[in-house]
């Protein structure tokens, strides 16, 4: 069986920095992915990579078994990879329920199939309550709800989560973990996720790839990763143990 | 029952305006007509900056563009106004096409991109200002026939004709901006306005979008171009693309409320009459008081700036109990 999404040998660099280098991975239909690494990595840019915001110098990104090196944003979100942002980037003149219908619209023919997609994964997220609300009002925490929500809206085979659990608390974090979970096991949904929050990660997680300097320097499961003594001097540190 | 409420009173306000030449003098019908037509392109803008958020500030470009194209082809070829229309529309959108061409594949974005549309417009004042085959400097005027019966073919006829055309107008644009606000590209142009990347993550072709929106905005106003010529006769470059006619365009859509649907026309008629009323004062205190109606329009533009920078309209829709609705 080939893999859903395979990334091989890609590289950038800024100003003659390499960001990232020959980064190889592949992550199997239904799979979890953790991306991890101090800060400065190359987590973010091999994400940007994947998620069209830039291409790579060298190296290729296949989905689905087609060559989407270089596409646009636009055109991968079409081949199936939805996307977080980092920084929440809510459309906040919208409100909640538009906001998610605009994520709908790429997955539903109509615009009344998009409103009821937008309902059914407003209820998903528990943000149905929040619905007619304008997203310039939400909390950090409803945000980053709400940034999954779009993207889930989308119906992607894969979603790539960038940090999204940073910035809420520990309760949140076992309610984002929760749901991803269900997603995954009920829908067979794909996830890449770059995270810092270890207890997000070492939950969710399958396969665990550890960056630093743009390089993949461990790639192994949770266990493996937290008994690797690379990973520990340069990231993780002794109490990860 | 909010969208009951709203068209209830959308139909009273068409019924009022449908009676208001039987009731008015020919002044007020001159006036209003003046609002409709400032309404009607403050809506044409709106489609461009209100929904898609792409800032034009030479929209007057369309306005000429529509008004000679219109005008042209009845001086010389006796082309009736309603084909002139088409053509016209069809040259702003084939040009607004090449500016947001230019703009979106090169990357020009936000005030840059508003520079890139006056300097079009005004290249192209200048070129039509010495453009003999439509009169040059010298003007162009429409024949006019004698005014007591209405040829509305040729639009040729009197004000309340003319007032009964841009009320048609105005209509039809106000039913385009709210059809097209609540479908796919609605959505697809609201979202480019609030954030462009997170728009194109989700799978909008943002290049497509954005030129849809300046093209259909050029082509809107291009055919209030068509009917300004047909009112008022006389065509001159300098004024017909003239700069501060792209400011004065605009400051409508921005008093009453860009990317509502309510806010342009409402913006339009309150500048509109303010303008008047400043003009007639002025005129009584006789010479001197030139630019009044300049300073008036800048005045109430920093009010509306400095205390509701979402324009009147927002908050009147509230009072109104109509803030319910999606699209105001």
């Amino acid at each position: 069986m080939s893999a859903l999404l395979a990334v091989d040998g890609i590289s950038k660099s800024f100003r003659g920095l390499k960001a990232a280098s020959a980064v190889s991975f592949e992550l199997d239909a239904g799979a979890i992915l953790g991306l991890i690494g101090p800060n400065g990595a190359g987590k973010t840019t091999v994400f940007n990579m994947i998620a069209g915001v830039f291409p790579p110098d060298e190296g290729r990104v296949r989905m689905d078994g087609r060559d989407i090196t270089g596409k646009r944003p636009d055109q991968i979100c079409r081949a199936g990879i939805g996307r977080t942002f980092q920084i929440v980037k809510p459309f906040g003149g919208l409100t909640v329920r538009e906001n998610v219908i605009v994520g709908a619209l790429a997955s539903c023919k109509t615009v009344a199939d998009a409103e009821r997609e937008a309902d059914r994964v407003l209820d998903l997220l528990g943000l149905a309550d929040k619905a007619r609300q304008p997203a310039h009002a939400l909390t950090l925490p409803d945000r980053k709800c709400l940034e999954v929500a779009r993207a889930l809206a989308t119906r992607p085979k894969l979603l790539l989560l960038d940090e999204v659990m940073a910035g809420l608390r520990p309760t949140e974090t076992d309610r984002m973990v929760a749901i991803f979970r269900q997603l995954n096991r009920e829908s067979g949904l794909t996830i890449l996720l770059i995270e810092h929050v270890m207890r997000a990660v070492m939950a969710l997680a399958q396969r665990i790839v550890v960056l630093n300097t743009g390089e993949v320097i461990a790639t192994g499961t949770p266990e493996e990763i937290a008994a690797d003594q690379k990973v520990r001097d340069c990231y993780l540190g002794e109490e990860a143990a | 029952m909010a969208m009951g409420r709203a068209t209830r009173m959308l139909i009273g306000l068409m019924v009022a305006l449908l009676l208001a030449p039987f009731i008015g003098n020919d002044y007020l019908v001159s006036v209003l007509i003046l609002c409709l037509f400032n309404a009607y392109l403050a809506q044409a803008w709106n489609i461009m900056m209100g929904f898609a958020g792409q800032l034009s500030l030479g929209h007057a470009l369309y306005v000429g563009l529509g008004a000679y194209a219109g005008g042209a082809l009845f001086f010389h070829y006796g082309t009736p106004p309603w084909i002139g229309m088409i053509v016209g529309a069809a040259i702003a959108a084939l040009v607004g096409g090449v500016i947001g061409f230019l703009g979106f594949r090169f990357g020009v974005k936000g005030v840059y991109f508003a520079l890139l549309t006056i300097a079009f417009a005004e290249f192209t004042r200048i070129l039509f200002d010495h453009f003999t085959w439509v009169g040059g400097s010298s003007g162009l005027y429409l024949p006019v026939v004698r005014a007591d019966h209405d040829n509305l073919l040729l639009l040729r006829g009197r004000p309340a004709m003319f007032y009964y055309v841009i009320l048609g107008l105005s209509a039809a644009v106000f039913l385009i901006c709210h059809r097209i606000l609540g479908s796919r590209l609605g959505y697809y142009w609201r979202a480019i306005r609030e954030d462009q990347d997170a728009a194109q993550a989700l799978g909008i072709d943002t290049f497509k979008a954005k030129m849809a929106a300046v093209m259909l905005s050029a082509a809107l106003t291009a055919v209030g171009g068509v009917f300004y010529a047909f009112y008022t006769n006389t065509l001159y470059a300098e004024s017909a693309f003239a700069m501060h006619r792209s400011i004065e365009l605009i400051l409508g859509a921005i008093i009453g409320g860009m990317g509502t649907l309510f806010g342009p026309i409402l913006g339009a008629f309150l500048l509109t009459l303010l303008g008047e009323l400043l003009t007639r004062l002025a005129e009584n205190f006789g010479h001197g008081f030139e630019g009044v109606k300049q300073i008036g329009y800048g005045l109430i533009l920093l009010v509306i700036i400095a205390l509701r920078r979402e324009g009147v309209w927002p908050r009147l829709a509230k009072r109104l109990g109509l803030d319910g609705e999606k699209a105001s």
